[in-house]
């Protein structure tokens, strides 16, 4: 495969705690333009083969590159959605603050963002049916609103590849909806998604790529070719019949 | 060594032994730092029954002083419900409040009395001898006999209620399942401290009573993970630490409090460096070991995954795991000659093969995990 | 004394002036400081770190032989990073929980340092330098240099915090985006926590070692209270520090003896005591309100439909009924004072004293509160 075109290129990407492997040697090429899933059962090391692809933990051997060139080089082109989970949503800040934080990186030291920001983070608030919250606390947010907060402010990094933790974990209809369209729109832009996911039955509606990840990959490609019965059994292994019959009420 | 030598470590190493065992409990709960919190606020206790019954000495004071920890543990909780400020806030919140409270009354209606803040703080365990009282026809130190008493209620009361302490500390859930209330463990639990608190911190003062419960417990549990010789080796580490104290303080003519507390820090680091399993090197003569192991591991699966793919030739060539791997050539180096020894692999023409032991490796390391 | 002369005392005393500047400055910092803390869930990181500097104090003075605030400051805060360095190692490579971590910092440096002052009172000169001033704080012993000191230090961390500000929300809110954008959140994260090393420092003299870790709890915690805003709390936090320190300094500079650490935490509680019973929207009795509020709307409503209900049975929607018989069908709670209540909105009005009836407005607006409800019955 050429290589330029390849947005995420992962190359036997180990990961251990604490000399136990969560990953072992993965291999992952995600052309650009893909709506891609991550699946796989629990404790597959999906959100840790994320968070190794963002170097947010130090793999055990295996490199990343974004475009060709390696991740380091190539950060200011990748947007991050983490669990909704991983923060206190307590914590004294506006939604148009949130989201104004995905431009900090760009931002540099000392400075401050100005109104072009607040501009531009509203305007992400707008694509994700949040324009009316800019100024809620973020407290005050459902389970769903603060999924789209989180998107919005992946939006304001303005990426080309898009990294979700579990976007559509514990969220209402209407952030379903508003997820896979923005989904849409970004494939649309050419941009390439990897989510983390973990409802089988709406991976062929929601993405056109899928990884199956258990600890290493079982296969990755077009949903249509890697989505079978028997990849399903290799990554769930004995837990795919009950998942056979979850699926098919 | 005089009487008063002899009996001054005595009432330490009493001490010792009856903080470590609630300290274990606290160590193992997460709750380390209500100790800190009830040492505190003891004193409150204290000078309020002083006020009311104007007697220094009466037994009433120790009830008040027990009372007041678990009023701390109480209005910690219901802070913390009110979901207005977080746990650790509200710890932060309720003691320094009740404990300022406690330092302006003694300073405002009991001064000129013995209960000056200093020795609340910092103990004067040198003057313990002094202060006795007649027991079974025998002038004994009053600190002795007093935490003699309390260790033997904290022993009664770990061993009367040890398998569902035991349950409650490691699961909860499951405790509670089985009809143990985790709200009575948690005040007995916390009762015990606040009567350890007491009566430690007028011999030692509060700080060390914090000393006292937790190094040795946090000591003793990177030595094991037997709940029982935890239990023994905290009580035995804390009364070396005492005795210890009590010469280093001798040497140096300064605080015994201050002295044991020390002492008793240093036996810490000496179990966190040393310690068999979970010592620091250990740990890391552990990891080095492991990540040699894992390394070849890697390698093996490594290989295995691009045997016969045609970017193999690529993949599998010695100079190459740099670039794939991401090892440092010397490392790679270092692998590669251990997993050859070891029978796992093959080099020929600077191209890596697997051997028959290594593939077998791989595909058992790769199927066993699921 | 009256307040009035505390106020003059407060602008021209010269001594009374020089005090509570300083334990202005020590509110202020430890204040925007303790908010981060606070937000962090590390309030009790501060009272493990006041405790470590007692030694620190104590080795600065054993080193140099000087008692000037800076170089014991410089003593203390040495103390306190070594001690923060511990707690993440220990942390971090053993299987033990922060909090025996932090109980064993607290404690173990606190004795060593007690160790050490005692070994140097023998010396009769150290003795002077007054073990209680670090226990308990003496803000009475603050001079014009100590207090300069305690600025350029509070200062210097206040400007990191303005120059930092969005490193420090981001770390304090969510460390890992950072990480994610690129930046150095491990060196932020030392460099905030070393800035709360400063404030503690800042403290000890006029606080003591026991109590400063108050200062950083109390009035970050008071502050969130009544805002939903980073920059607003902060700044409130700040105000709520300065003003129990200058309110404790002058309480325990009235002769009484008292040390001031007790006196400027009591203020400071007391704040806090206010700030969560009576702050709008968050506070216990804001809460408290809207409860009653929200019952009271309920029982009015459950009122309303009760006597549409009764009176459905009748011809006439509006057929009048004992207040009795509303009492009877809508169980406890004040069913005349709902009366009034909807008679007030010209829902209801009262026949004869003691029975009521809907007028037409009422029964249409029990209807459109009914019509759901019947609906979901079939």
């Amino acid at each position: 495969m050429d290589e330029t075109k390849l947005a995420v290129q992962v190359a036997d990407l180990t990961v251990a705690y604490q000399e136990k492997p969560v990953l072992w040697d993965v291999d992952l090429d995600v052309p650009q333009g893909v709506l891609m899933a991550i699946v796989g059962p629990n404790g597959a090391g999906k959100t840790t083969m994320l968070k190794a692809i963002l170097g947010l933990l130090t793999p055990a051997a295996g490199h990343v590159s974004i475009f060709g060139k390696p991740y380091q080089q190539q950060r200011s082109l990748v947007g991050y959605v983490p669990q909704r989970g991983s923060v206190d949503w307590d914590f004294p800040t506006s939604v148009l603050d949130v989201v104004m934080m995905g431009n900090y990186g760009k931002l540099g030291w000392v400075r401050r963002p100005g109104a072009a920001d607040r501009r531009a983070a509203q305007s992400a608030l707008e694509k994700v049916g949040m324009a009316d919250y800019a100024d809620r606390q973020i407290s005050q947010l459902s389970g769903g609103q603060q999924q789209r907060t989180f998107l919005a402010r992946a939006l304001m990094q303005d990426a080309q590849v898009y990294f979700m933790d579990e976007p559509f974990q514990g969220v209402d209809a209407t952030t379903e909806r508003a997820i896979v369209d923005l989904l849409k729109e970004l494939r649309a832009q050419g941009k390439t998604v990897l989510a983390v996911h973990h409802d089988l039955q709406t991976v062929p509606e929601y993405f056109d790529w899928v990884m199956l990840l258990n600890v290493r990959r079982i296969a990755s490609g077009p949903v249509k070719e890697v989505f079978t019965d028997e990849n399903l059994r290799a990554a769930y292994g004995g837990r795919v019949g009950f998942l056979n019959k979850r699926q098919d009420p | 060594m005089s009487s008063a030598q002899i009996e001054i470590q005595l009432i330490g190493i009493v001490v010792a032994a009856a903080c470590a065992l609630p300290g274990v409990f606290l160590v193992l709960r997460g709750m380390a730092m209500m100790s800190d919190a009830i040492s505190h606020t003891v004193l409150l206790g204290i000078v309020l029954g002083f006020l009311i019954t104007g007697d220094l000495e009466s037994p009433w004071l120790l009830f008040g002083a027990a009372a007041m920890g678990l009023l701390t543990v109480s209005l910690t909780e219901l802070l913390n419900r009110t979901r207005l400020v977080k746990q650790d806030a509200a710890i932060g919140l309720v003691f320094p409040a009740l404990f300022s409270i406690a330092v302006i009354l003694i300073s405002r209606f009991a001064r000129g009395v013995h209960l000056d803040t200093d020795a609340v703080l910092l103990g004067e365990l040198a003057f313990a001898p002094f202060d006795r009282l007649m027991l079974f026809g025998a002038l004994l130190p009053r600190s002795l006999v007093v935490m003699s008493i309390i260790l033997v209620i904290n022993l009664l009361f770990i061993l009367a209620l040890y398998k569902e302490l035991k349950l409650a500390t490691f699961d909860a859930g499951l405790a509670a399942a089985l009809g143990f209330s985790p709200a009575l463990i948690h005040y007995g639990l916390m009762g015990m401290v606040s009567i350890t608190a007491v009566g430690a911190f007028d011999a030692v003062g509060s700080i060390l009573v914090v000393a006292f419960m937790v190094a040795p417990a946090a000591a003793a549990y990177l030595l094991t993970d037997k709940l029982e010789r935890m239990l023994l080796y905290s009580v035995g580490l804390g009364a070396l630490g005492a005795v210890g104290g009590y010469w280093m303080a001798h040497l140096m003519d300064a605080n015994i409090a201050g002295s044991m507390a020390t002492v008793i820090g240093l036996l810490f680091l000496l179990c966190l460096l040393f310690a068999p399993e979970r010592g620091l090197l250990a740990t890391a003569a552990r990891r080095q070991r492991q990540r040699w192991e894992f390394a070849q591991t890697m390698l093996t699966i490594h290989l295995l995954h691009h045997e016969g793919t045609p970017e193999a030739e690529i993949e599998n060539r010695l100079d190459h795991l740099h670039d794939h791997l991401r090892w440092e050539p010397a490392f790679a180096q270092g692998v590669v000659q251990r997993a050859d020894e070891r029978g796992l692999v093959r080099l020929e023409n600077g191209s890596l093969h697997l051997t028959e032991a290594g593939r077998g490796l791989a595909t058992t390391m790769l199927t066993e995990k699921r | 004394m009256s307040l009035l002369d505390l106020l003059t005392s407060l602008l021209f005393d010269h001594t009374i002036r020089t005090v509570a500047l300083g334990t202005a400055t020590l509110g202020i910092v430890s204040g925007v400081l303790g908010s981060f803390a606070v937000l962090r869930k590390q309030s009790l990181l501060g009272d493990a770190l006041s405790h470590a500097a007692l030694p620190g104090v104590a080795i600065a003075y054993m080193l140099t032989g000087s008692k000037s605030p800076a170089v014991l400051m410089l003593g203390a805060g040495a103390a306190g990073v070594l001690a923060i360095l511990l707690l993440i190692n220990i942390t971090r490579q053993t299987r033990l929980k922060e909090d025996s971590v932090l109980g064993i910092v607290l404690s173990v440096f606190f004795g060593f340092g007690l160790l050490l002052l005692t070994f140097l009172q023998r010396n009769p000169d150290a003795r002077q330098a007054g073990l209680n001033t670090f226990l308990f704080g003496q803000a009475a012993t603050l001079l014009t240099r100590d207090v300069i000191t305690m600025a350029i230090f509070g200062g210097l961390a206040l400007l990191f915090v303005v120059v930092f500000w969005k490193e420090f929300k981001l770390l304090s809110f969510d460390r890992e985006f950072g990480a994610s954008l690129g930046l150095p959140m491990p060196r932020i994260d030392m460099l905030l926590t070393t800035l709360l090393v400063v404030a503690v420092v800042i403290g000890l003299q006029a606080v003591g070692v026991v109590l400063m870790s108050a200062m950083l709890v109390a009035p970050g915690a008071a502050a969130r209270q009544w805002t939903n805003h980073l920059g607003r709390m902060t700044l409130l936090s700040a105000l709520f520090g300065a003003l129990a320190g200058v309110a404790g300094a002058l309480l325990s500079s009235l002769g009484t003896g008292l040390s001031t650490g007790p006196v400027i935490v009591l203020c400071i509680s007391v704040i806090v005591l206010f700030s969560l019973v009576m702050a709008p929207n968050r506070g216990l009795l804001w809460n408290y309100l809207r409860q009653w509020r929200n019952r009271r709307r309920l029982r009015t409503e459950a009122v309303l439909e009760n006597i549409y209900l009764m009176s459905s049975q009748h011809d006439d929607p509006s057929h009048p009924h004992a207040i009795t018989a509303l009492e009877a069908v809508s169980g406890a709670g004040n069913v005349r004072r709902s009366l009034e209540e909807l008679q007030r909105r010209g829902l209801a009005v009262p026949y004869d004293g003691n029975k009521w009836a809907l007028t037409a407005e009422g029964v249409r607006a029990a209807q459109t509160r009914l019509q759901p409800a019947q609906k979901d019955e079939k």
